[in-house]
């Protein structure tokens, strides 16, 4: 457009105004990426899981064991072909106790499991030999500053007294859905410490039909229906969907705020540019009687509208993406994989056409049909 | 000489649109502000209440919640005979140790899918006068002995079968529902309490997760803390019943309550921004009248003092329909999962007038702050030029 220059000049007359007013789009949408990250990333964390892996529970609540015995029978069970088993340690770390995620998993059915847990080789095979061994997660080397071969303790809640791992290796997820700050050592190790009660937490099964799922899991409840613990099996992604819900009605409140949010930004953003394009009343004016056509004058008002709106999105949404891409966030481990989705980003810069249009075509169309004469007269 | 408050109630009404434009963007500020730090309010509040001050609650040594603890019958019975355990009306002592269990219950309304975890607590009949705040709102007191529970208020209405005379099922097990019971808001309301030799043997336990006595002295805290710690024959932890309860709520306390400053932060931010810029353009469009009050006399910091009084004004008309705008969310029921228990709890939303004032108040302090700049412009304005 050849006028765009005038565009910016008449952004740049008021400066102060113009910058405040991109700022104030810019932390709108800003926010708006914020919260509806959130909302994304629980949603894809409920949809996460394996077609073929299934997850077993003791039928009265996933804080009671199950005896250690199930392993063989389900390995023995028809269409099964791979079992492991965790247990929750729920240990803390340090002067100031921190906590952070431990399991106490069969390490070598285990990774087989979640090839989703990718470590190099010679820590593989460093991690399966000693009993006393963790797999951390990457993201731990960061925060506590480990590195491999160091040993740390933990003080256990559930299983009290100090507990010392020597960390052989590190894993890193490959897909970014699965916490990188965890946890894993040798069941055995547990087991052998409280003195062998035979338990686990709970147990994933891989099956060889992805499709017989419901009946593979029915199949198992049933056989140890009339046990001593009786169980509770699903998918392992209705069991992620489970927990998700767990967070009560956070993804309607982060919705709801951010829609107040960005409602509350366009009403002022949007009052500002109405405000500063009628003060230019007496400018359309002359520039109509130097021959400027209405649909230019349109043109103009919206092109400015437009620049503001689209500017202050590239700042807020891009610098949403960068900020918690660089920064790696994860909110403490609670929503792994945190990373602004494109379709939040398009939602965002559709907001701002839309700002643009609400802000922009009131202006526009009284600067098309503006009476010259009767505006002229203003002109001193 | 000051300039009448009127002059700006009616420059105000001159550009309506723009006021009430500038004074809803604030109001939703003011309105999220506030129903946010309800939401945090209501959460402490459930689990601050949670516990009395003159009550002691004892896990094992090291345990950080009452999931992680354990206590044995042996450990049980000589924190029982402690001599600062109350000792009740009927000559029993004030002490109820208890088992403490999750349970995966269905939410009403959804199928295995939508299943919440729900504390199971097992509670010695003793219960009802070691805990004061405890009533209960309809049907009986569980008999001992018998397969029979009494379901926190909040659980009625959001799951099945928690009616009474209704058949609860858990733990391969049928319970009635024999009483409701309310604890004034607090996090038990979202329990169900059975009897602890009822509920132990159920889930296979041997052991109590937590014990609660009454103090017989209330002032004796600090002793009998260091009496019980001290204690060669157990390994325990003892915590006053309030700061525990106080203490588990911390986490997700200050989660809520860093994202209510954190996201009303950046909101102010914007509206800051979005008032200044409506003020400097009133500034601009009105740049002959304050020349003409300049030259009428009226000292420069008059006329800013009358430009923030309007922008005040604008903001405090939009703090108060914020607050309007909030206070239906007071008393709604949501719920969450206690991380430090893993056990959901539902709390109700809680706007306090204190609340509400600091919400009038954030909205001043957006209009002060938006306001000044542009009113100090309108105070340093060169007269002669402006009259031009």
């Amino acid at each position: 457009m050849k006028f765009f220059h005038l565009v910016l000049a008449n952004l740049g007359r008021h400066k102060r105004r113009t910058f405040l007013t991109i700022a104030s789009v810019a932390l709108a949408l800003f926010l708006f990426a914020s919260l509806q990250t959130v909302v994304t990333t629980l949603e894809r964390a409920s949809q996460f899981g394996g077609a073929r892996r299934l997850v077993m529970m003791n039928a009265s609540g996933f804080i009671l064991p199950l005896p250690l015995s199930y392993a063989n029978r389900l390995s023995a069970a028809k269409g099964i072909t791979n079992v492991t088993w965790a247990n929750w340690f729920g240990g803390k770390y340090g002067d100031d106790k921190t906590f952070f995620a431990q399991f106490a998993v069969d390490p070598k059915s285990y990774l087989e499991m979640y090839p989703e847990l990718v470590v190099p080789e010679d820590q593989k095979q460093a991690f399966l030999q000693d009993r006393s061994a963790a797999l951390i997660g990457v993201r731990l080397l960061d925060k506590f500053g480990w590195r491999v071969g160091q040993n740390v303790t933990l003080q256990g809640t559930i299983f009290p007294g100090a507990w010392t791992f020597t960390i052989r290796g590190v894993y890193t997820p490959s897909d970014a859905v699965i916490n990188d700050d965890m946890m894993l050592f040798h069941h055995e190790y547990l087991e052998e410490k409280i003195g062998r009660p035979g338990i686990a937490g709970w147990y994933i099964i891989e099956i060889d039909d992805a499709d017989n799922a419901a009946g593979a899991a029915k199949m198992l409840d049933d056989q140890f229906r009339n046990s001593s613990a009786p169980t509770k099996t699903g998918t392992e992604q209705a069991f992620n969907a489970s927990f998700a819900t767990m967070w009560g009605n956070v993804s309607l409140l982060m919705g709801t705020i951010g829609l107040a949010v960005v409602f509350a930004i366009l009403l002022v953003t949007a009052n500002a540019m109405m405000m500063s394009a009628r003060e230019r009343t007496g400018e359309v004016a002359v520039l109509k009687t130097i021959g400027f056509t209405d649909r230019t004058l349109f043109q103009l008002v919206m092109v400015e509208a437009g620049f503001i709106a689209l500017t202050g999105a590239l700042i807020g949404l891009g610098g949403a993406k960068l900020l918690y891409k660089l920064s790696n966030f994860n909110a403490g481990g609670f929503l792994p994989g945190f990373d602004v989705t494109t379709r939040t980003l398009m939602i965002g810069t559709g907001i701002a056409l839309l700002l643009m249009l609400a802000s922009g075509l009131v202006p526009a169309i009284r600067a098309a049909r503006l009476p010259v004469v009767q505006a002229l007269r203003r002109v001193e | 000489m000051k300039i009448p408050l009127s002059y700006n109630a009616r420059s105000l009404l001159q550009r309506p649109v723009s006021t009430a434009f500038t004074a809803l963007g604030i109001a939703l500020v003011v309105a999220v502000f506030i129903g946010m730090l309800a939401l945090a309010n209501g959460f402490r509040a459930a689990l601050v209440r949670t516990g009395s001050p003159e009550n002691v609650l004892i896990l094992r040594n090291g345990a950080d919640s009452e999931l992680s603890s354990s206590i044995d019958r042996q450990a049980a019975s000589i924190l029982t005979s402690s001599s600062h355990v109350a000792v009740g009306g009927d000559g029993r002592p004030m002490v109820s140790p208890e088992a403490y269990i999750v349970i995966p219950l269905p939410r009403k309304g959804f199928d295995t899918t939508g299943l919440a975890n729900v504390v199971v607590r097992g509670v010695s009949p003793a219960v009802w006068s070691v805990r004061a705040n405890l009533e209960i709102v309809a049907g009986r007191r569980p008999q001992s002995g018998r397969s029979e529970v009494c379901v926190g208020e909040k659980m009625a209405g959001r799951f099945d079968h928690t009616g009474i005379g209704e058949t609860l099922r858990f733990g391969g097990r049928d319970w009635t529902v024999v009483c409701r019971f309310t604890a004034g808001g607090s996090a038990f309301e979202s329990e169900i309490w059975g009897e602890n030799e009822q509920v132990l043997p159920v889930f296979r336990r041997e052991t109590f997760q937590s014990l609660t006595f009454r103090l017989k002295d209330p002032g004796a805290f600090e002793e009998a803390k260091r009496v019980l710690e001290a204690d060669k024959r157990i390994s325990v932890d003892v915590y006053r019943e309030a700061d525990f309860y106080a203490q588990q709520s911390q986490l997700l306390g200050s989660i809520l309550q860093a994202l209510a400053i954190m996201i009303t932060g950046i909101m102010a931010l914007g509206a800051v921004f979005g008032a200044i810029n409506t003020m400097y353009a009133a500034v601009a469009s009105r740049s002959p009248e304050i020349a003409v009050l300049l030259t009428l006399g009226f000292q420069p910091r008059s006329v800013l003092a009358s430009f923030l009084a309007e922008s005040a004004l604008i903001a405090l008309v939009g703090g108060v329909i914020g607050a309007l705008m909030a206070l239906p969310v007071n008393g709604m029921v949501t719920s969450t999962t206690n991380w430090a228990s893993f056990s959901e709890i539902a709390f109700s939303f809680r706007i306090t007038p204190g609340l509400l004032l600091s919400g009038i108040l954030f909205a001043l302090v957006m209009g002060l702050v938006g306001g000044f700049f542009p009113a100090r412009r309108a105070a340093r304005q060169p007269v002669v030029q402006a009259l031009r």
